[in-house]
């Protein structure tokens, strides 16, 4: 039973996709069924995750061939709390979804497709064999091309073509990676591969192979020089898919770096790391910077992504294990408060009936509570006390102090400060000042929106700005796994022990 | 034979890249299919040419004698053609959709989604001239979206 539970995650969203689609014809069937398999993958996930807190790592082999030879499916700390993580947004975004998403994009597959991209996700995150996680990754990528081209409006189409060809190359670049690593050791499985490349005795190719791997996963966690699809591409589809694809997809990429470059290249940390930490300080930069000259929320939310996932990739860069739990760490934290503000940037254009600065106004006046919805998450992305983004970004600066990495500290700093100006500025525009049209009266959400929709759309804004309140508030259990995965993350031998059983 | 292999294989990179830079959509996708395929003939050339016995066990045996090809390498080219042909298909048909509602195959008009700043000179894709001055005007894509992202056709 208890391996059973590591493939349960990528099976439960495609018996669900698979229902989803035998139900399209009844739309409220197929809305609930949808909704009621997100809550079937949290309660699995979370029963996976307090078996490998309890058990340690577990490992099954597909079909029963042992282990370098057949696919392995992984489940360590870090995969569970991914895992965890994964669904909870899920649930999230199904339930949003309900009043979010129009019958013409219902009728052409949306949940269907949701699943199966969530299928992609955790089969990522489980995998054991690198040539079986760049299938998960096109699962995925398939599913998230058609989301975002799915109810063919121009801006789609346009943020589609861009965002479709700049993965293709980056999946290529992954394949050509996996090409050269096999015919180097022969092997696909990572354990095993970790274990070969430690003893190999031509570490410069292997350096050469990883910077493969490494602009790969790069331009999918959207990281400096290589992000520039995103702001592209994520503010053309509906709220809703934005959410999940903010959420989760860049995250995917941050999540196979941290695997790739704690496991298996771990033979020129100096030279790889380096170069990691330099792409983090520009992405954290840029990213803001960028976000600053945005007057458009969801293109200044997806600047943040980009300016967020540069604190990630710090912790993993300093490599120090203080600094992989405040990766850890950074990325439940982020991915949560992500997905809430696109959330609550889709409702307030709902009211307003734009995602322009200066189109909107009075949301304060009128709906104070959205306001407090819209700060939880807003405070918790610039690291203010006592939410979870000032414990996640407190441990990056302490790990970044502590070996005296001043350069990458002070631009930390400096994001954080400029993230908090950005938020002010959606702060002040759309909810504090005025509505710029006096003709438009907003005081009354039952002219755009019914009661039970509305009901819909804050529910999850809801569950996932209580979750933000409770990591900042009881910080310490949160804190604890975190340090468990990153020991984990650490010492490759136990992953190794895990899977090939020695 | 690995020699000439290579060869092709890089052949294939450069003028998949060359491709890949031009500006036209159409050009980018062929690019996309070149590399695709180079990388697929990569992962052939790095299971090793060989003249070997095809990898089959005898009746009544467990395991194949020595000497055998690998068959690993074809499994994973096939998985990669398969998925490959399946994105290249999506590609090819977004390509041609939005050349349907946009009216256009430049990479560089397609800034409805990243609207030009005021002042810079770039024609945007699917718009006369009147409703582009609009799109400048307004800096951004609200005279085409609707709001809350609803209005899928």
């Amino acid at each position: 039973m208890m391996t059973h539970l590591v493939v349960l995650p990528i099976i439960i969203p495609l018996v669900t996709a698979g229902l989803a689609v035998l139900t399209r014809k009844s739309g409220t069937l197929q809305r609930w069924l949808g909704v009621m398999g997100m809550i079937a993958q949290i309660i699995i996930s979370v029963l996976l995750l307090w078996q490998v807190m309890d058990h340690g790592i577990l490992a099954t082999q597909m079909g029963n061939w042992a282990a370098p030879f057949g696919i392995t499916l992984v489940a360590d700390l870090l995969s569970a709390i991914m895992v965890v993580i994964t669904a909870i947004m899920g649930f999230a975004v199904a339930v949003y979804s309900l009043a979010d998403i129009d019958k013409t994009r219902e009728s052409y597959g949306y949940y269907p497709l949701l699943h199966l991209l969530l299928m992609g996700v955790n089969g990522t995150f489980l995998t054991g064999d690198i040539f079986n996680m760049y299938v998960w990754f096109e699962v995925m990528l398939i599913s998230s091309f058609v989301l975002l081209a799915l109810g063919n409006e121009k801006t789609q189409m346009e943020g589609a073509i861009k965002y479709v060809i700049i993965n293709i190359i980056s999946s290529s670049f992954l394949l050509i990676g996996i090409a050269l690593l096999y015919g180097m050791f022969g092997t696909l499985n990572m354990a095993d591969l970790a274990n070969k490349i430690a003893g190999s005795d031509s570490p410069g190719l292997v350096t050469a192979i990883s910077m493969l791997f490494m602009v790969s996963f790069s331009i999918k966690a959207a990281m400096f020089p290589l992000f520039f699809w995103l702001p592209a591409s994520y503010h053309t589809p509906p709220v809703a898919v934005s959410a999940i694809f903010a959420g989760l997809l860049t995250k995917v990429g941050v999540y196979t770096l941290l695997r790739f470059f704690t496991l298996i290249f771990i033979q020129d940390v100096a030279y790889t790391h380096h170069i990691l930490l330099w792409a983090a300080g520009l992405t954290m930069l840029t990213g803001v910077l960028g976000a600053a000259s945005q007057n458009e929320v969801r293109k200044i939310l997806s600047f943040h992504i980009v300016s967020q996932i540069g604190y990630m990739v710090m912790g993993l860069a300093l490599f120090t294990p203080l600094a992989i739990v405040g990766s850890v760490f950074y990325i439940v934290h982020h991915i949560i408060v992500k997905t809430n503000l696109f959330l609550v940037a889709g409702v307030a254009s709902r009211l307003t009936g734009s995602f322009e600065l200066s189109k909107m106004g009075g949301l304060w006046r009128h709906y104070p509570w959205l306001g407090a919805l819209f700060l939880i998450p807003a405070f918790s992305l610039a690291g203010f006390p006592p939410l979870s983004g000032f414990w996640a970004k407190l441990t990056l600066i302490y790990a970044g102090l502590e070996i005296e990495s001043y350069p990458i500290v002070i631009v930390a700093l400096v994001v954080g400060l400029l993230t908090l100006f950005s938020m002010t500025k959606i702060w002040a525009a759309a909810f504090w000042s005025p509505m710029a049209d006096d003709k438009i009266d907003i005081s009354d959400f039952r002219k755009v929106i019914t009661k039970w929709d509305l009901t819909l759309l804050v529910i999850p804004m809801v569950i996932l700005a209580a979750l933000t309140v409770t990591i900042g508030l009881y910080a310490q259990p949160f804190y604890e796994v975190s340090l468990e995965a990153a020991e984990q993350l650490l010492n490759p031998s136990i992953y190794i022990n895990a899977v090939l059983g020695q | 034979m690995e020699t000439l292999l290579a060869f092709i294989v890089g052949g294939l990179f450069a003028s998949s890249i060359y491709l890949m830079l031009r500006k036209n959509l159409i050009r980018i996708i062929i690019g996309l299919i070149l590399l695709s395929n180079a990388v697929n003939l990569l992962i052939f050339t790095m299971g090793r040419l060989t003249s070997a016995n095809p990898p089959l066990i005898a009746e009544g045996a467990n395991v194949a004698e020595a000497g055998i090809a690998n068959p690993l390498p074809q499994a994973l080219i096939l998985t990669a053609i398969v998925i490959g042909f399946g994105l290249l298909a999506f590609a090819l048909v977004l390509a041609y959709r939005s050349y349907m509602e946009l009216n256009t195959v430049e990479v560089d008009e397609l800034r409805l989604a990243e609207p030009p700043f005021p002042g810079e000179n770039i024609k945007v894709a699917g718009d006369s001239v009147a409703e582009k001055k609009e799109v400048i005007s307004s800096t951004g894509g609200e005279s085409i979206t609707s709001p809350g992202g609803k209005g899928g056709k």
